[in-house]
C-alpha cells in the first residue's frame, strides 16, 4: 500500500501537516518538532523514490483512480526524482538546524505560522517536480509561491515586508505568464497532461500560438527563477528574509523553478523548441552577462546575505548556460549544479545564520575578527565559499569542470573563459569576507560571545560534509545527472 | 612497507603531525619537537623510496576516482623523487632554524604558523608524488591556500595587503588559466595521466599547441614568469622561514616543477621541440631572466632582492624546459635542488640578520660580517653557489643548462645563462663585500655595537640550520653526478 503510493506521499504528507501546525498556536516547540518529523518522512520517501526511478523507468501514479488526460497523473523520472531529493534533503537539514534560530528571529506567536507556510512550501515545492500535468504544476507553484511571500514577510526588519511584497508582485506575473503559456498549449492541443502534450505539440509546433506559449512560458519561469534581468525581487527576499527561510529558499526555490524549465524545454517539446525560437541563443547570452555582471555586483555588497543573494543569481547562469548549450554533457554540467549549488548556498547561509544568531548582524565589518570566537561557524563559511570558488575536492569544482568541458566541447572558448572569469570574481566576494573575520581584530568592547549552539552547528556541517563528500564521490550526483540528461536528450 | 604505502605515507605523516601540532598547541617545546618529529619522520618514508626508484620502479597507486576516468592518483618518478627529497630534507633543517628565528622575534600565533607549516609541507610531498594533472592541480592549490595564513601571518594592513596580491595571482591564475587548460587537455586526449614522451602529440595541432602551452605556463603562477611574478616579492612580508622553504624551495619549486612535469609528461618535450611551440616560452623566459636580475640590483630590502633573484633563478628552469632538449630538462632538475640549497641558505642569513641586528636594509650592513662571520660567511658560499662557481652545487646545474641550450642550437641562450651569472654577481657580491669590507657605520650600528665589535649572531638553531644548508651546497657539488643519473631516465624514451 505504502509503496503503491510513494509517488505521492512526499507531497500528501506536509500538505496535510500544514493545517496540523496551527495547532500549536501556543508551542514553537511543537510546530517545529511537527515540521521537523515531517521534513524526514519525505526525505524518506524522496530517497526510496530515488532508489526505483534509479533504473531508469518513470513511476507514474494516477489521482484518485482517475486516468489522465481527466485526471491528474503523477509521474517521477530520474530527473524528478533527483529534484525531489535535493528538496526534501535540504529541508531536513534546515529544520534539524531550524528551532533556535526561529526562536531568535521570528516573533513567538508567529512561530506557528513560519512552520506552517514552510510545510505548504515544501508540499509546493515538491508537487512541482513531481507532478505530470502542466495545470496541476501551476497550482503548486502558487503553493509554494504565497507561502513562501509570508515566510519572507516574517523577517525580523519591516523592510521584509515591502521585500516580500515586491515578491509577490513579480512572483504573481510569473505564474500569470506561466498559465498564460499552458492555456495557449492547452488551445492548441487540448490537453494539459505532459505526456499527451508531448505526441501533440510537435504538430502545431511552429503555429504563433506556440511560439507565443513559449516565451510566456520562458519569461513566467525566469522571473520564479531569478533569471538575469528579471531577478530582482531576489536580492531583497533573501537579504531581508529569516535565515533559515533563505537557506531553504536559496537551495530550492530557485532550482525547483530551473527543473520546469528544463520540463519544458527538453521533456514537452523534446528539445525541439531551440529549432523555433532562439530561446538557447538568449539564454545563454543573459547567462552570460548574469555570471560576470551579478558576480561583479557582489563584490561591493556590505551585506553579506545580500552579497551570496547576487551570487545566486550568478550562480543561477552557470546552470542556464549548462542547459542551454543543448549537449548531453551541457545538460549533465546544468543539472549537476542544481544539486551542487543548493548544497554550497544551504551551507553558507546555514552559517550566516549562525552569526546573525550570535551577533544581530551579518553585515561584513560586523563580523571583524570572528572566526576566534565562531571558529567552527566561519570554518564552514570558508569552506561554503571554497566550494563556491569551485576548488577542487568540492562540489563546486566537479560542477566548473563539466560546464567548461561542455563548452570546449562546442569549441566555445569565450564562453569557457567567461566562468573561469565569473569564478575569478567569486574568489574577490568570498575572500573579503574570509580575511575580514580572520584577520582582522574583534572591534573593542564587542559583547562577548561563544560559538553558536550545537543543534545548529551539526546540521550546518551535514551540509558542508555534503559539500566535500559529494566533491569526491561524484558517482550519485554526476551518475544521475548524467543519466537524466542523457534520458532528456535521447527521449 | 611497499613504495607505494611509502608514498601515500610521506603525504599522510605531516597531516597527521598538524593536528598533534594542534593538540600540543599549549606547550612550545612539545609541539616544536612534534614539528621536527614529523619532519624527520616524513624524510625517512621519502628516502626509502628513493631506492626503488633509482633502481627503475615507478611506484603507483590509484587512490580514490572522482569523475569517470578521473581519478587521485599518485606515481613516483625521478623528478618528483627528487623534488620531493630537497622539500622534506630541507623542513628539518628549516625546523630548527624556525624555532630560533620564531622565539628570537617573539612572534604571535606560532602554532598556527607551525600548524600550516605541516600542511604545506603535505601538500609539497603530494605535487610531487602526483600520478596526473588533476592530482596535481588539488595538491597545489591546497598548497597555495595553506601558505595564504603564513603569508599574512603578522595580520597587519600592509601585510594584509601583500598576503591579497599572493592569494589572488596564485589562485586566479590557476583557476582561470591552468585550469582551463587541464580540462582542454582532457577534452583533446580523454587523460590527464603524466605519460612518458606525453599525451599530447597528435591530439592538438598547429598553434594551439603554443596557446595551450601558454594556458600551462601562465597558469603556473608558482613559476613566476613574468608578468604573473608579482606574488613572490609579496610574500616577502611573511616571517623569514617562510619565505626560505616555501618562498625558496617548497612553493616557487612546486610552480617549476609542474612545468617540468607539463613539458616533459603532457607535452612530451620532443613534441615541442617539433612543433617550436615554446620558442615563444625561452624569449619569455629568458626576458623574466634577465628583467629580474635588473631589478633585483636596484633592491635596497634584502629580502626583496632575493626574491628577485628567485624569480630570476626559477626561470632557468623554465627556460631549461623550453629548449625541449635532454640536457635542458635534466638541468632544469638539477637546477630545483641546487638553487633550493643555494637560497634558503640566503633567506636563514637574511632572517639571521634581521634576528640579531634587526637590520633589513643592504644599505645597513657595512661591516656586520665582523659581528656576524658565521652567518655572513654562509651567506658568501651560497651566493657563489647561486652565482655558480665551483666548486659549489650551482655551477653543473648551469652547465647543463648551457649544454640544453647548445644541444637546441639556441647559442643565444648560452650567452644569456652567461650574463645572467653576471647578473647575479652583481646584485649578491656587493652584499658580502659591504659586510666584511667596508668599516662598520658608526648611525646605523647602534650604540651598542661600536663600543665594542664583539660577535652577535642570531640564535644557535639558526646558525645550526645555515651551517648545514651552507655544507649542503658545498656537497651538492660532489653528488650532482647522483642527480643527474636519477634524473636521466626521465629523457628517456
Amino acid at each position: 500500500m505504502i509503496a503503491a503510493n510513494l509517488p505521492i506521499l512526499h507531497v500528501i504528507i506536509p500538505l496535510i501537516g500544514a493545517p496540523l501546525g496551527l495547532m500549536f498556536r501556543r508551542s514553537p516547540a511543537g510546530a517545529w518538532l511537527l515540521a521537523l518529523i515531517i521534513s524526514w518522512v519525505t526525505l524518506a520517501d524522496s530517497l526510496a523514490l530515488l532508489l526505483i526511478v534509479s533504473g531508469g523507468e518513470a513511476v507514474s501514479y494516477e489521482i484518485g483512480n482517475w486516468a489522465a488526460p481527466w485526471g491528474i497523473e503523477y509521474r517521477v523520472d530520474m530527473l524528478a526524482a533527483y529534484v525531489i531529493v535535493i528538496v526534501s534533503g535540504i529541508g531536513a537539514v534546515t529544520m534539524l538546524y531550524a528551532r533556535q534560530s526561529v526562536e531568535a528571529e521570528i516573533p513567538r506567536d508567529r512561530i506557528y505560522l513560519f512552520y506552517t507556510m514552510y510545510l505548504l512550501t515544501l508540499s509546493g515545492l515538491l508537487g512541482i517536480a513531481t507532478t505530470g500535468d502542466t495545470f496541476n504544476l501551476f497550482v503548486f507553484l502558487e503553493i509554494s509561491s504565497l507561502s513562501t511571500y509570508v515566510m519572507v514577510s516574517l523577517g525580523a526588519e519591516r523592510r521584509a515586508l515591502t521585500a516580500a511584497f515586491r515578491y509577490l508582485v513579480l512572483g504573481t506575473v510569473g505564474a500569470t505568464f506561466y498559465v498564460i503559456g499552458v492555456g495557449l498549449m492547452y488551445q492548441m492541443t487540448g490537453t494539459l497532461n505532459m505526456a499527451d502534450l508531448v505526441d501533440r505539440l510537435p504538430e502545431v509546433a511552429e503555429t504563433r500560438t506556440i511560439l507565443a506559449a513559449v516565451a510566456f512560458l520562458t519569461v513566467g519561469i525566469g522571473l520564479k527563477l531569478g533569471l538575469f534581468p528579471v531577478h530582482v525581487w531576489l536580492p531583497n527576499a533573501y537579504t531581508y528574509a529569516p535565515s533559515v527561510v533563505t537557506a531553504f529558499l536559496a537551495a530550492t526555490a530557485t532550482k525547483v523553478a530551473v527543473y520546469v524549465l528544463v520540463r519544458i524545454y527538453y521533456t514537452l517539446f523534446k528539445g525541439g523548441v531551440f529549432e523555433t525560437l532562439p530561446v538557447d541563443e538568449i539564454l545563454l547570452a543573459l547567462s552570460i552577462v548574469a555570471i560576470i555582471a551579478m558576480s561583479a555586483v557582489a563584490i561591493f555588497q556590505t551585506n553579506v546575505k545580500r552579497l551570496l543573494a547576487y551570487s545566486s543569481v550568478a550562480q543561477i547562469g552557470y546552470m542556464l548556460i549548462g542547459i542551454s548549450l543543448v549537449t548531453i554533457t551541457g545538460l549533465t554540467a546544468g543539472i549537476l549544479h542544481l544539486f551542487n549549488h543548493a548544497l554550497m548556498k544551504g551551507a553558507l547561509f546555514l552559517a550566516l545564520g549562525c552569526v546573525f544568531f550570535r551577533i544581530r548582524s551579518v553585515n561584513v565589518d560586523d563580523m571583524a575578527g570572528l572566526a576566534k570566537v565562531m571558529p567552527w561557524t566561519m570554518a564552514a563559511f570558508v569552506t561554503g565559499g571554497l566550494s563556491l570558488i569551485g576548488i577542487p575536492l568540492t562540489v563546486g569544482f566537479v560542477s566548473k569542470w563539466y560546464l567548461i568541458l561542455a563548452s570546449l566541447e562546442k569549441e566555445w572558448w569565450l564562453l569557457a573563459a567567461a566562468i573561469l572569469f565569473s569564478s575569478l570574481l567569486a574568489v574577490i566576494y568570498m575572500w573579503r569576507v574570509i580575511e575580514v573575520a580572520y584577520f582582522r581584530e574583534r572591534p573593542a568592547g564587542a559583547a562577548a560571545i561563544g560559538e553558536a549552539p550545537l543543534a545548529m552547528l551539526v546540521p550546518m556541517w551535514m551540509l558542508v560534509g555534503a559539500n566535500v563528500y559529494f566533491g569526491i564521490d561524484t558517482d550519485l550526483t554526476v551518475g544521475t545527472a548524467r543519466a537524466a540528461a542523457e534520458l532528456l536528450m535521447g527521449g | 612497507m611497499t613504495p607505494e604505502t611509502l608514498s601515500q605515507l610521506a603525504i599522510a605523516v605531516p597531516l597527521i603531525g598538524s593536528v598533534f601540532i594542534l593538540l600540543a598547541g599549549k606547550w612550545p617545546n612539545l609541539r616544536e619537537t612534534v614539528t621536527l618529529t614529523t619532519a624527520v619522520i616524513m624524510f625517512i618514508t621519502v628516502v626509502s623510496i628513493t631506492p626503488a626508484v633509482l633502481a627503475g620502479a615507478r611506484p603507483d597507486v590509484v587512490l580514490w576516482e572522482i569523475l569517470p576516468g578521473l581519478a587521485i592518483r599518485l606515481t613516483i618518478e625521478p623528478l618528483g623523487m627528487l623534488f620531493g627529497l630537497v622539500s622534506s630534507g630541507l623542513w628539518i633543517i628549516n625546523s630548527v632554524y624556525s624555532i630560533g628565528y620564531m622565539r628570537g622575534n617573539r612572534e604571535a600565533h606560532q602554532t598556527r604558523f607551525y600548524f600550516f607549516f605541516a600542511i604545506a609541507l603535505a601538500s609539497a610531498a603530494g605535487v610531487a608524488f602526483s600520478g596526473n594533472m588533476l592530482t596535481l592541480f588539488i595538491f597545489y592549490e591546497i598548497l597555495t591556500l595553506s601558505t595564504y595564513p603564513l603569508v599574512a601571518h603578522h595580520g597587519d594592513p600592509a601585510t594584509m595587503r601583500s598576503a591579497r596580491t599572493y592569494v589572488g595571482i596564485l589562485l586566479s591564475t590557476s583557476i582561470g588559466l591552468l585550469l582551463f587548460g587541464m580540462i582542454w587537455t582532457w577534452q583533446a586526449t580523454g587523460t590527464l595521466d603524466f605519460k612518458q614522451g606525453g599525451i599530447l602529440e597528435g591530439k592538438v595541432e598547429g598553434v594551439m599547441v603554443a596557446v595551450l602551452l601558454a594556458l600551462y605556463m601562465f597558469g603556473i603562477g608558482k613559476a613566476a614568469l613574468m608578468p604573473v611574478h608579482r606574488w613572490l616579492p609579496a610574500a616577502m612580508v611573511a616571517p623569514t622561514p617562510v619565505s626560505a622553504l616555501l618562498h625558496a624551495v617548497a612553493v616557487v619549486k612546486a610552480g617549476v616543477f609542474t612545468v617540468l612535469k607539463v613539458v616533459v609528461y603532457i607535452f612530451g618535450y620532443e613534441f615541442l621541440a617539433e612543433t617550436s611551440a615554446s620558442d615563444w616560452l625561452m624569449i619569455a623566459a629568458a626576458g623574466t631572466l634577465l628583467f629580474s636580475s635588473i631589478v633585483a640590483m636596484r633592491k635596497d630590502n634584502l629580502k626583496a632582492r632575493l626574491a628577485y633573484s628567485t624569480v630570476s633563478q626559477l626561470s632557468y628552469i623554465v627556460l631549461g624546459a623550453a629548449l625541449a632538449t635532454a640536457a635542458g630538462i635534466v638541468g632544469g632538475g638539477m637546477h630545483l635542488a641546487m638553487h633550493a640549497m643555494g637560497k634558503i641558505t640566503l633567506f636563514f642569513c637574511a632572517g639571521a640578520i634581521y634576528t640579531a641586528a634587526h637590520k633589513t636594509e643592504i644599505s645597513q650592513l657595512n661591516g656586520i660580517g665582523r659581528t656576524m662571520p658565521i652567518t655572513m660567511g654562509a651567506f658568501a658560499v651560497a651566493s657563489l653557489s647561486i652565482i655558480g662557481i665551483p666548486p659549489l652545487g650551482g655551477t653543473w646545474s648551469k652547465f647543463h643548462l648551457m649544454m640544453g641550450a647548445a644541444e637546441a642550437d639556441q647559442i643565444i641562450y648560452v650567452a644569456v645563462f652567461m650574463l645572467s651569472s653576471l647578473l647575479s654577481a652583481a646584485y649578491l657580491i656587493p652584499v658580502v663585500t659591504r659586510a666584511f669590507l667596508r668599516p662598520p657605520d658608526a648611525k646605523s650600528m647602534g650604540a651598542a655595537a661600536t663600543a665594542e665589535s664583539g660577535i652577535r649572531e642570531a640564535p644557535l638553531p639558526c646558525l645550526i640550520a645555515i651551517c648545514a644548508t651552507a655544507a649542503g651546497a658545498f656537497a651538492l657539488f660532489f653528488y650532482a653526478g647522483d642527480i643527474a643519473r636519477l634524473l636521466e631516465p626521465i629523457t628517456a624514451n
